[in-house]
């Protein structure tokens, strides 16, 4: 049995196992999570938490699945925060800065405190990915970006109203359609596929007996 | 030092054999080793975690014990006593579920101008497709091909797959790629555009395209944003607890539960997709999982009681490599990319025990067997494990392409003060994937008229083993195909009486069987909260 810790959830002391994430922390405690909790493992930025430790000025933030608690921690779970999700037709948009500007101009009024960073649960540096999407390199703000899990932190932390996490998402969408170089080897297999080029091959494949399909899998070259 | 002095020792002997391990080719199993691995090794083959199904289409068939009690569960809607003429939302097509494949669907069906609502019990992309790390197949290369992908898909599920739904996953493969592209998902790619891929277990050409290590959540956040951007109406935090059918048996709608507030909630719909996702919160024979919270089958309980075939539903997936250690991320999913970048699955001794690229099944019996019968496993508080050489990847690609390739994982054990880069890390099976579901034909479409199913929730497109990167694959292939199948029938269909018929019809089944359960079905939760 691991050592017992004391952490405060909302403020209340609770005696835990040292060996607990903050979620298991409270499960152990008592509550029954359908709010902040999702994948579990670290992806869907479902349980965004703020905590300090008694003694200690900072404020940190972590994701409540992958974080292990620490005697007198003080905790608290965000698990929804309002960001600013506008809509747009991803046909129609370019990817210049005057989108940015039409969407989300509240970028332009980024005070450069780098609260947002600070407080980013997967350690990425959001003001300056905020930096890049003011300027329209959106490919740099895409890859900057790109471990972003939503959760909702930053935005919380910005004295400017920034829903960085959106901003984002925009980027990448911008960058992965318009600005990435596109795949020719894909978009000449689609056209082969519609052409009916593989359609032949796919239905003698299909039409062998398993027999036969087996030795084919069995003695299959594969590529080095 | 977060390692045992056990570990340590045997991290030792690792380290020693590394530059032997890495110039290593191991030889694959031949199709007989592997059946004969599987059948004493795999949990799928023990007998004691199944048993006969007895009421219902699949009647007298195995099925884990654990969904085998969701089967016979006590149906939450009995006692909630719904008024079915107070309609609360009424649409075209019900999407039942927020990941990958109901995302797909709901795009597809506005596009064909039915009118969708999405209920999910959780949040739009709460799903294990946000928690797909490695990457997606298809056959876009030169040198590659759909028949070829077909014929891998057939030896890894060990040719009970269904032929037409194969087919159609990889002839609509690279379709899928390009229509996720035109979305705006990041792929990893060359400056010339050219798809970066790999390997996974089990294929025989490198076409595992990916978004990092973050492919799934790259693919789930794009699709929600399109959801978002469509205005198709999500409702959150809300279960579909049973379906609704009407006076010939078809499907309708579903009785809904709000799970914050218990409101109960009448949804009316001409088709109804369900794509509810997998089971791993099952913990099916005790296994931890590398799903997501709300993975327990729902949908396939729902499904059966209206009277929807199930396939397969006594074929799981342990994925090889969830994580062991630390005790915090235990049953994590470590990416088989890791295998698939050059690490290799190592034991206690510091030997190779297998080619790192077996299917999936093949190489959790092969870990199970190498911890067990062997006695080769590193001994960790949770029990045995084998090690995963992962400082193998820089070693192999220069530094640098592990935290470039895999941030999620670097990430995810940095966190628990391991850097995966220096030292290997502990893994053993984690129950991961859903083989079986509902059964359909290529319309997506099951027995019961109007009833649509996509996603995990699907039966047959895998047979009984899937292939890394067909999972993604399939919720795009077969989402947007029941988006365009329930978007066009919708047109087709007046809907009748909202009847809960078939639930009372099923109950009668089960009393005369002798079942009189007080366990309330669908789960809709795992219940890990301490008694206090």
């Amino acid at each position: 049995m691991a050592d017992m810790v004391n952490v405060f959830l909302y403020g209340k002391k609770y005696e835990v196992p040292s060996d607990l994430t903050i979620m298991e922390a409270m499960e152990y405690a008592g509550y029954k999570l359908v709010r902040g909790v999702g994948c579990r493992n670290g992806f869907c930025g479902a349980c965004a938490t703020v905590y300090r430790i008694k003694g200690d000025r900072e404020l940190h933030a972590a994701l409540a699945c992958s974080t292990k608690v620490e005697d007198g921690m003080y905790v608290a779970t965000l698990p929804f925060f309002p960001l600013i999700k506008e809509v747009y037709d991803i046909e129609k948009v370019k990817p210049d800065e005057q989108i940015m500007m039409q969407l989300y101009p509240e970028i332009y009024s980024c005070v450069g405190c780098n609260a947002c960073t600070k407080a980013c649960s997967q350690g990425l540096n959001v003001m300056q990915y905020i930096a890049y999407a003011q300027r329209g390199e959106f490919d740099k703000c895409a890859a900057l970006s790109f471990d972003c899990v939503m959760c909702g932190i930053c935005s919380s932390r910005c004295p400017a109203g920034i829903s960085h996490p959106q901003v984002a998402m925009l980027a990448r969408r911008l960058n992965g359609k318009y600005i990435a170089p596109e795949s020719k080897h894909l978009t000449e297999r689609v056209k082969e596929i519609q052409d009916g080029l593989c359609s032949e091959a796919m239905e003698a494949i299909m039409a062998k007996p398993i027999e036969e399909l087996k030795e084919l899998y069995n003695h299959r070259d594969i590529e080095k | 030092m977060v390692f045992t002095e056990e570990m340590i020792q045997s991290m030792k002997k690792v380290e020693a054999s590394r530059e032997a391990n890495i110039a290593l080719e191991p030889r694959r199993m031949t199709a007989e080793e592997k059946d004969a691995l599987l059948s004493a090794y795999h949990p799928d083959y023990k007998e004691d975690g199944f048993t006969t199904i007895k009421t219902g289409p699949n009647k007298g068939e195995k099925c884990p014990v654990e969904l085998a009690e969701m089967l016979e569960g006590h149906a939450r809607v009995l006692d909630l006593h719904p008024d079915l003429n107070k309609v609360d939302y009424d649409a075209d097509v019900l999407i039942i579920g927020g990941g990958g494949a109901g995302s797909s669907a709901a795009i597809e069906a506005d596009k064909a101008g039915a009118k969708v609502i999405m209920v999910t019990k959780l949040r739009i992309g709460d799903a294990n497709t946000m928690m797909a790390e490695g990457g997606i197949q298809a056959a876009d290369k030169p040198g590659d091909s759909p028949a070829q992908h077909y014929l891998d898909v057939m030896g890894g599920g060990h040719y009970a797959n269904r032929k037409e739904l194969v087919k159609k996953l990889v002839m609509d493969g690279p379709g899928a790629i390009q229509w996720l592209n035109d979305l705006g998902v990041e792929f990893d790619k060359e400056e010339d555009g050219t798809m970066i891929t790999t390997h996974g277990g089990g294929t025989s050409r490198k076409r595992m395209h990916a978004a990092a290590d973050y492919s799934g959540a790259e693919i789930m956040r794009t699709l929600r944003d399109e959801v978002l951007n469509r205005k198709i109406p999500v409702i959150d935090f809300t279960a579909a607890i049973e379906l609704l059918t009407d006076e010939k048996g078809r499907a309708c709608g579903a009785v809904l539960q709000n799970m914050e507030t218990g409101e109960v909630l009448i949804a009316r719909a001409k088709t109804v997709i369900i794509a509810t996702g997998g089971a791993g919160r099952m913990h099916y024979q005790g296994f931890p999982t590398s799903n997501h919270y709300g993975a327990t089958a729902d949908g396939l309980v729902l499904g059966y009681r209206a009277g929807a075939k199930l396939l397969y539903q006594d074929t799981l997936q342990y994925h090889p490599t969830g994580v062991a250690f630390p005790k915090q991320i235990f049953g994590a999913l470590v990416t088989e990319k890791v295998r698939s970048m050059g690490a290799k699955l190592i034991n206690a001794d510091g030997e190779v025990f297998m080619h790192p690229l077996e299917t999936r099944d093949v190489a959790a019996a092969s870990i199970i067997r190498e911890c067990s019968d062997r006695n080769k496993g590193v001994p960790t508080p949770a029990g045995k494990a084998v090690w995963l050489d992962t400082p193998m990847i820089d070693a192999i690609h220069g530094k640098g392409t592990l935290e470039k390739r895999l941030p999620a994982m670097l990430r995810m054990y940095q966190k628990f003060g391991i850097d995966m880069r220096e030292t290997p890390i502990l893994v053993y099976p984690t129950l991961h994937y859903q083989n079986g579901g509902l059964e359909i034909t290529v319309d997506g479409q099951t027995n019961v008229e109007n009833l649509f199913v996509a996603g995990e929730a699907v039966g047959g497109i895998h047979g009984r083993n899937r292939l890394m990167g067909n999972s993604l694959l399939d919720v795009i292939v077969f989402g947007r195909n029941a988006g365009q199948q329930a978007g066009a029938k919708a047109k087709t269909v007046t809907v009748g009486k909202l009847t809960l018929d078939h639930v009372k019809k099923y109950d009668a089944e089960l009393k005369a069987a002798g079942i009189e359960s007080k366990t309330l079905s669908p789960k809709l939760l795992p219940d890990y909260t301490r008694q206090v």
